[in-house]
C-alpha cells in the first residue's frame, strides 16, 4: 500500500469495494454470465472435479443400496443410540441449507445490494443441501418403503399420522422448506432461461432453455406482477426459514432427554443453521469466482460481508452454548449437571472441545479486517466452521443419547465405514449437483446484475 | 390498409437506455394509444407508472391460497384428531390447538408460495411457447441490453406509417414492423 492511500476502513475504501466492479454494461454482465453456460469451453478441471465428485457419489448408491439390502443394522447404531450419524448428517445439511433463502429472502427484504450476485447460487446450495438432508430421514426409518405413512393420506387403515409428534411437524417443515426453495430459485431463474434461450447457439439448447423459460418475454406487465409475486415470496420464505430449524430443534426438545429438553434450542438452531450455511457458501463462492474469474461480480464485499455474518451468527451460537451451559448448572437438576459433566468429561469430550475450538475460538480471528479480506483464510475458516457444527449435532445427539437418566440405560456409539461411506457420499452428491448447475444454468443472475447496473451507474453520477 | 392490418401485429421501436423508454412510454401513452407494451430485460423502476398500469392483483391471490392454506391445515388437524381417529391419551383433549400450529403455519405458506407463483404466471399467460413478438428482428436483445415498445395493430389509433413516424420521433431506434405470424 502507497503512502497516499486512506486508511483501510475509511469510507473511500468502501466505495472503491463496490459490489460490483467497474465498468460493466448491460451487454458485458449478459455476457459473462451466459458465456459460462453458452460458449465458453468446459475446462479440464470441471470435468476431473465433476468425475471426483461422481465417484463419492457412487459411493454413497453403495451404501444406500446396502442398507436397503442388510438394514439398518450396518450401522453404527444400537439401544439407547437410535439417532447416530443419520439425524446428525440430517441436522447438519438442512442447517447448511439456510443460507440460500436467508440470503435471497431477508436480504433481499433489507435491501441489501451485495446479496445480488451471490443468490442465485446460494439458493441452489440450499437445494441441494436439502436434497442431500432429505435422504437421512428416509433411510433411517429401518423401513423406508413406508415412508409415506408420514403423508397423510386416506389410507386402507383408516389412521392419520400423529399430527402431535414433532417428526411429523419435520416432514411438513422439510418439505414446504424445500418446495418454496424451489420455487422462488425458478422463479429467479425465469428472466435468465430466456436470456440463455436467445443467445443460445444450437437448436437443443435453444429448445429446452426456451421450454424452461415458459415464453418469458420481459413485457412490463408481466414484470409488475412478477416483482409482485417475487417480493410476496421473500416475504413467506422468512419466517418459513426461521421456522424449519426451529422445528428441527422441537425434534429434541420437545423430548425430556437431559440436553435436549431447553427453550433455548430454537433460536440457537436458526442461528447455528446461517452459520453453517453462510460458510458453506464461501466454500462454494471462493472457488467458483477464481475458475470463472467473477471475482468483479463477487468482490471482497461480498466474502467480507458473509464473514461479518459468519462472526454475529457464531457469537450467537457462542451465547447459546453457554446458556445451555449455565441453565443446566443453575437449574439444579441433577441429570442436567451430570450432562453437562459429561460433555466435559465423559467418554466424548474430545468432541466437545474440538467444537468450542471451530465454532468459537477460531472464528474470533473474523474481528480482523485482515483475517476478513484474506481468500485462503476465509475458505480455511469456511471449512472449519461446518465441520465444527457438525460436532456440534454430534454432541447433542450422542452424548445425550449415551448418558440417559439411568445407568443401566447407558451406552456408547462408534459409527461404522457405512455411516462414514454415507455420509462423505451425500458429499459428493451435494458437489457433483453444484458442478452440474454452474455448467448448465447462470450462477449469477444475470437479470439482477443489469439492474446492480443501471444503480451503480447511478451512484456514480 | 384493413387487409394489410390482419398481418401485422404492431410497430417495434429500440431504446438503449431505460429512462428513454419510460419517457416514450409516457409520450405513447399521452398519444392516446392503449394496446402497445413495452419489454425490458430487467424490471425498470418507474415504468408501471410510466404506463399507467393499476396494482395487479398477485398479492390478493397470495393471501386467498395463505388463509386457504391455514384453514385447510388447522381443519385437517382437528378432523382427523377430533373426528376420523380420536385417541383417548390420558384424558388430554382431542383438540390440542398448540400442537396443530406447526403443520398449520407450514401449511399456510405453502399455498400463499404455490398461489403467488402459479397466480403470477397464470396472470401472465404463461407458459407461452410463441408470441409474434418474438418475429421481431432485434427482439433477442430485449433479454440482454435492449429497451422495446411495440404499439399493437389492435390499438384504434394505429396506422403502420403514423405509428412508425411517431415511434421515429420519440428517438426510437430500429423502428419496424411486426409480423403476426
Amino acid at each position: 500500500m502507497s503512502a497516499g492511500q486512506p486508511p483501510i476502513n475509511s469510507p473511500e475504501i468502501q466505495r472503491l469495494t463496490p459490489v460490483l466492479g467497474p465498468g460493466h454494461t448491460y451487454a458485458s454482465v449478459t455476457d459473462k454470465i451466459s458465456a459460462i453456460v453458452l460458449t465458453r469451453k468446459t475446462s479440464i478441471g470441471w470435468y476431473i472435479g465433476f468425475l471426483l465428485a461422481f465417484s463419492v457419489f457412487g459411493v454413497m448408491n453403495i451404501a444406500i443400496g446396502y442398507l436397503f439390502m442388510k438394514g439398518v443394522g450396518i450401522w453404527g447404531i444400537n439401544i439407547p443410540i437410535g439417532w447416530g450419524f443419520a439425524i446428525v448428517n440430517f441436522v447438519w445439511w438442512i442447517g447448511i441449507g439456510h443460507a440460500g433463502t436467508l440470503i435471497s429472502a431477508i436480504l433481499f427484504l433489507l435491501n441489501q445490494k451485495w446479496r445480488t450476485s451471490i443468490n442465485r447460487f446460494a439458493e441452489a446450495m440450499t437445494l441441494f443441501a436439502v436434497a442431500c438432508a432429505g435422504i437421512f430421514p428416509l433411510i433411517h426409518t429401518g423401513r423406508p418403503w413406508y415412508a409415506f405413512w408420514m403423508f397423510p393420506y386416506p389410507s386402507v387403515m383408516g389412521i392419520w399420522p400423529q399430527f402431535r409428534s414433532p417428526l411429523i411437524w419435520d416432514v411438513f417443515a422439510v418439505s414446504t422448506y424445500g418446495t418454496v426453495s424451489l420455487l422462488f430459485w425458478f422463479v429467479g431463474l425465469i428472466p435468465d432461461l430466456a436470456t440463455l434461450r436467445d443467445r443460445a447457439t444450437t437448436k437443443p439448447k435453444q429448445i429446452i432453455y426456451g421450454m424452461l423459460a415458459l415464453g418469458w418475454r420481459g413485457s412490463a406487465r408481466h414484470w409488475h406482477r412478477y416483482q409482485s409475486a417475487y417480493l410476496l415470496l421473500a416475504g413467506l420464505a422468512t419466517p418459513l426459514v426461521l421456522s424449519v430449524h426451529t422445528v428441527v430443534s422441537f425434534d429434541f426438545s420437545v423430548a425430556i432427554v437431559p440436553g435436549w429438553h431447553t427453550t433455548i434450542f430454537p433460536p440457537y438452531f436458526v442461528a447455528g443453521a446461517i452459520y453453517s450455511g453462510f460458510a458453506m457458501v464461501l466454500t462454494i463462492a471462493i472457488p467458483l469466482r477464481k475458475a470463472y474469474g467473477l471475482e468483479d461480480f463477487i468482490t471482497m464485499r461480498h466474502l467480507e460481508n458473509m464473514a461479518k455474518v459468519m462472526l454475529a451468527t457464531g457469537l450467537i451460537v457462542a451465547y447459546g452454548y453457554f446458556f445451555e451451559f449455565f441453565m443446566s448448572l443453575y437449574s439444579g437438576n441433577k441429570f442436567d449437571v451430570f450432562l453437562v459433566n459429561q460433555r466435559l468429561h465423559g467418554p466424548y469430550s474430545h468432541f466437545y472441545y474440538a467444537l468450542i475450538l471451530c465454532n468459537i475460538l477460531i472464528p474470533q480471528l473474523l474481528w480482523f479486517q485482515k483475517m476478513r479480506t484474506n481468500v485462503a483464510v476465509l475458505f480455511a475458516m469456511s471449512i472449519i466452521v461446518n465441520i465444527g457444527m457438525w460436532l456440534e449435532r454430534f454432541v447433542i445427539i450422542v452424548i445425550s443419547l449415551t448418558r440417559d437418566f439411568m445407568p443401566s440405560a447407558w451406552g456408547r456409539y462408534s459409527p461404522t465405514v457405512w455411516d462414514y461411506a454415507t455420509l462423505i457420499g451425500t458429499m459428493g452428491m451435494f458437489v457433483m449437483l453444484i458442478f452440474l448447475f454452474v455448467r448448465v444454468l447462470p450462477a449469477i443472475s444475470i437479470a439482477e446484475m443489469r439492474e446492480l447496473v443501471t444503480e451503480t451507474a447511478e451512484e456514480h453520477k | 390498409m384493413i387487409a394489410h392490418r390482419s398481418h401485422i401485429y404492431g410497430v417495434i421501436g429500440e431504446f438503449e437506455k431505460p429512462e428513454q423508454l419510460i419517457h416514450a412510454a409516457e409520450k405513447i401513452r399521452e398519444a392516446g394509444y392503449r394496446y402497445y407494451e413495452c419489454y425490458t430485460p430487467f424490471p425498470v423502476e418507474g415504468m408501471p407508472e410510466a404506463m399507467g398500469l393499476r396494482r395487479n392483483s398477485v398479492p390478493l391471490i397470495t393471501l386467498i391460497g395463505g388463509i386457504v392454506g391455514g384453514l385447510t391445515g388447522f381443519g385437517f388437524q382437528y378432523w382427523a384428531n377430533v373426528y376420523s381417529y380420536p385417541l383417548n391419551i390420558a384424558g388430554r383433549p382431542l383438540n390440542s390447538w398448540p400442537a396443530f400450529i406447526p403443520v398449520t403455519f407450514e401449511l399456510t405458506i405453502l399455498f400463499a408460495s404455490l398461489s403467488a407463483v402459479f397466480g403470477m404466471l397464470a396472470l401472465n399467460g404463461l407458459p407461452q411457447p410463441h408470441h409474434p413478438i418474438f418475429n421481431a428482428p432485434r427482439f433477442t436483445h430485449a433479454s440482454s441490453d435492449r429497451f422495446f415498445v411495440c404499439i399493437q395493430a389492435r390499438d384504434k389509433k394505429f396506422d403502420l406509417a403514423d405509428t412508425a413516424r411517431f415511434l421515429q420521433g420519440l428517438a426510437a431506434q430500429h423502428v419496424s414492423e411486426v409480423h403476426d405470424d
